[in-house]
């Protein structure tokens, strides 16, 4: 099961009640109990109807996944790669869907980023990416060169990121349908000896690290769509992780704890998520993520936090302070000169991802409620 | 990026932050209201309050456009984008509210066409687009927004556009304001005034502020510093003994506001005789309405509405919150009946809201010590 979305929203912080001086009321101390009870329950699914919510990585999507498909199918530990062992083999299996809007964007397109998605779930959960099944629904009256465009960026992503599509499916459904196309690719690897991964594996002391300027994909997409009229050159960073992650492993193997590629939500999403896995709490400091000047300057218009916008080739590496600098010479070798060291694992207040801003204040970065809307004013 | 980032530096933050440290009396608590919630916003997203002292509290005020429509208003909004052949269109933020019966975004996983828009001129365009389909736009904000609506619909009246329509739930600043003043169990020491509803009205409206209830009000930008600073020139203003209307956002804020945005907006809207408030009850002529010459485009007149009021639970106590009489944890119905996934009252619907933050964060505000 991948994409565990668990993560993060609007800022916020911790202030509200500063009357926080002298000693802690009973009657405050009691409805604190309760929401902390309250919010330590696994989220149950109880909506009515499914809105756009359920797919955009926040709460909602965590209540779909935690609340009715983990314990329907007894998942345990959500990462981005489920493991099974065949035979002597410990492959890693993950799938994805892609209905991304337009199909085609700066940077990339659906099929590109088809292959490129289900590659880094299994490189970032430790696979080296072995091949890949392909299904296609497609639109009736789709432009057959279109199609014939998006079948060669799979082929040439495939053949980039080292894998093989060896299998496939094709459906047709009527005009009106599937925006022209949707891709599903499911992916098989085998995991990698050099490092044991696991989102709880976080401890207090551990260094994070993200490998590039966040936010690109998602400020890609969202200036294609053209509902801004907002000009910038800004182009899509899906990629494959796989040469990124084995130089992470070849360096720092025993050291990794975990890693995550930082997709819908973004860094704040998953850093959230492993928050929460791990029961620790995540100190960044703002002034430290690298943001692209024209993704930063289309966020700010917008109204919309880097940390909270997609990525299709940037990963979040958790990693013991030891390996934390030869982790990060890895990465800038393997050309990702970007690649920072953002921030830590701390051990209070657990759970909680705080942000250390460039303004001298911290503040809380939650999970996301719905998409990251802008706000009006 | 330029021209920004002057606005957000530390060094100038602390230096700030020393001098609001030595204006401020030692065992006096000093609490100022940031009335709008672009304030809000900043002053979490930048941690501004971590820089002040311990005795400096900042109470977050009624200036959410979005968390101040009542419930009954959404339920109206929603029973008009459920009517056939219609285009609802509202702001993002505005799709998440909850009705009595679910919010825009449910309504529209129930089959109605319910569309984001920017702008009302987005709004309007759809409705260019789209002409055998009625387009109504849920118009909301302060001062803020009203211009560029009512600039839309002069054009759509210009264009000869027949299938847009308005819902219109613009209120005012004023109102409000005084509302808390007014109360007698009021506890605030001063006012970071709306900066973006200054550039429109200007600071001249808060006038009475000082001069009838004595309390000083700074007009503040958004940026870190001009927040900063204006809470700075409040407890100076207090430290000095003096009581006025101060201008911070002088950069843009013009002291007698926007001539042309207030005439534009006294054309299309007029007031209306009062209007309820999520959390605070009908206020007098808070709000406004379309007015006769822009009838036609008015979604109210147009259809129907269910008009029914949805009263907030007896329980919620945002209005003694908003005051600052009570923290969030003392509200009967807080933490139990009242949750960010089923708020009741005001302060607990949008994420800025004083009762959203203070459950997501209260523990972590006592022991952040320990980070």
């Amino acid at each position: 099961m991948t994409k565990t979305g668990a993560a993060t929203g609007e800022e916020r912080s911790p202030s509200v009640g500063r009357a926080s001086s002298g000693a802690p009321n009973s009657r405050e101390e009691r409805i604190l109990g309760i929401i902390e009870t309250a919010r330590a329950k696994r989220p149950k699914f109880r909506d009515e109807r499914i809105t756009m919510s359920h797919g955009a990585g926040g709460k909602a999507t965590q209540s779909l996944i935690e609340g009715l498909f983990a314990p329907a199918f007894d998942v345990g530990e959500l990462a981005d790669a489920a493991t099974v062992a065949l035979g002597g083999a410990r492959v890693a299996l993950t799938t994805d869907s892609f209905v991304v809007k337009p199909l085609r964007f700066p940077g990339g397109s659906i099929g590109e980023l088809a292959v490129n998605g289900t590659v880094n779930d299994l490189a970032v959960a430790g696979a080296r990416p072995v091949a890949l099944s392909l299904s296609l629904i497609l639109e009736e009256g789709l432009d057959s060169e279109l199609l014939r465009g998006e079948v060669e960026a799979i082929a040439n992503a495939a053949s980039a990121a080292g894998v093989e599509v060896v299998t496939g499916d094709t459906k047709v459904v009527e005009r009106g349908h599937a925006d022209g196309m949707y891709i599903c690719t499911t992916g098989i690897g085998l995991r990698d000896e050099r490092a044991e991964l696991s989102p709880s594996a976080l401890r207090p002391g551990d260094r994070m690290l993200v490998s590039g300027s966040i936010g690109q994909h998602g400020m890609a997409i969202m200036l294609a769509r053209d509902e801004f009229e907002l000009e910038a050159e800004i182009e899509s960073d899906t990629c494959s992780l796989w040469p990124a992650m084995d130089a992470l492993l070849d360096a720092a193997g025993p050291s990794l704890r975990c890693v995550r590629d930082a997709t819908r939500g973004g860094v704040g999403s998953v850093l959230n998520e492993l928050a929460r896995a791990s029961q620790v709490a995540m100190i960044v400091r703002e002034g430290d993520v690298p943001v692209d000047p024209a993704v930063a300057g289309a966020a700010e218009l917008l109204g919309i936090d880097p940390m909270y916008v997609a990525n299709e080739g940037k990963l979040v590496a958790f990693v013991a302070p030891e390996g934390a600098e030869a982790a990060l010479a890895a990465l800038r070798d393997a050309g990702c000169e970007q690649a920072a060291e953002i921030g830590e694992v701390r051990t209070e207040p657990p759970a909680m991802v705080l942000v250390e801003t460039a303004f001298g204040g911290k503040r809380v970065m939650d999970q996301l409620v719905g998409d990251p809307l802008p706000r009006i004013c | 990026m330029r021209f920004v980032d002057e606005f957000r530096d530390a060094e100038l933050a602390g230096a700030l932050a020393r001098e609001i440290l030595s204006v401020v009396e030692p065992g006096r608590h000093y609490k100022v209201m940031e009335v709008c919630g672009g304030h809000t916003h900043s002053i979490y997203k930048y941690g501004v309050d971590d820089l002040l002292p311990e005795n400096v509290e900042l109470v977050h005020g009624p200036g959410c456009p979005v968390c101040v429509i009542p419930m009954g208003r959404v339920d109206d909004g929603i029973a008009l984008a459920h009517r056939d052949g219609v285009i609802f269109t509202c702001f993002g933020d505005m799709m998440r509210i909850p009705g009595s019966d679910g919010s825009l975004l449910d309504a529209k996983a129930q089959g109605a066409d319910v569309r984001m828009v920017y702008s009302p001129l987005d709004a309007l365009r759809v409705a260019q687009k789209n002409p055998d389909r009625d387009v109504i736009f849920f118009a909301i904000g302060f001062e803020t927004t009203a211009p560029s609506t009512a600039l839309t619909l002069k054009r759509a009246k210009a264009e000869g556009v027949e299938n847009f329509f308005c819902m219109c739930n613009h209120v005012t600043i004023v109102p409000p304001l005084r509302a808390l003043l007014d109360s007698p169990d009021l506890r605030l020491d001063g006012f970071v005034g709306p900066g973006h509803v200054s550039t429109v009205v200007g600071a001249r409206p808060f006038e009475f502020i000082p001069a009838d209830y004595g309390k000083p009000i700074v007009v503040a930008g958004f940026e870190p510093l001009d927040i900063l600073q204006a809470i700075q020139m409040i407890l100076r203003q207090l430290a000095d003994g003096r009581c006025e209307v101060e201008n911070q956002y002088r950069r843009v804020v013009p002291y007698e506001g926007n001539r042309r945005a207030l005439e534009v907006m006294a054309e299309v809207f007029e007031l209306r005789p009062h209007f309820e408030w999520r959390g605070l009850g009908f206020i007098s002529q808070s709000a406004l309405r379309l007015s006769d010459a822009y009838a036609d485009f008015d979604a109210e007149l147009r259809w129907e509405v269910p008009g029914v009021r949805v009263a907030d639970p007896k329980a919620c106590q945002c209005g003694e919150v908003l005051k600052g009489v009570i923290k969030p944890w003392e509200c009967k119905v807080f933490g139990t009946a009242c949750t960010p996934e089923r708020p009741i009252g005001t302060c607990m619907v949008s994420p800025e809201g004083a009762c959203a933050a203070y459950y997501n964060f209260g523990r972590f505000a006592r022991e952040r010590e320990v980070v």
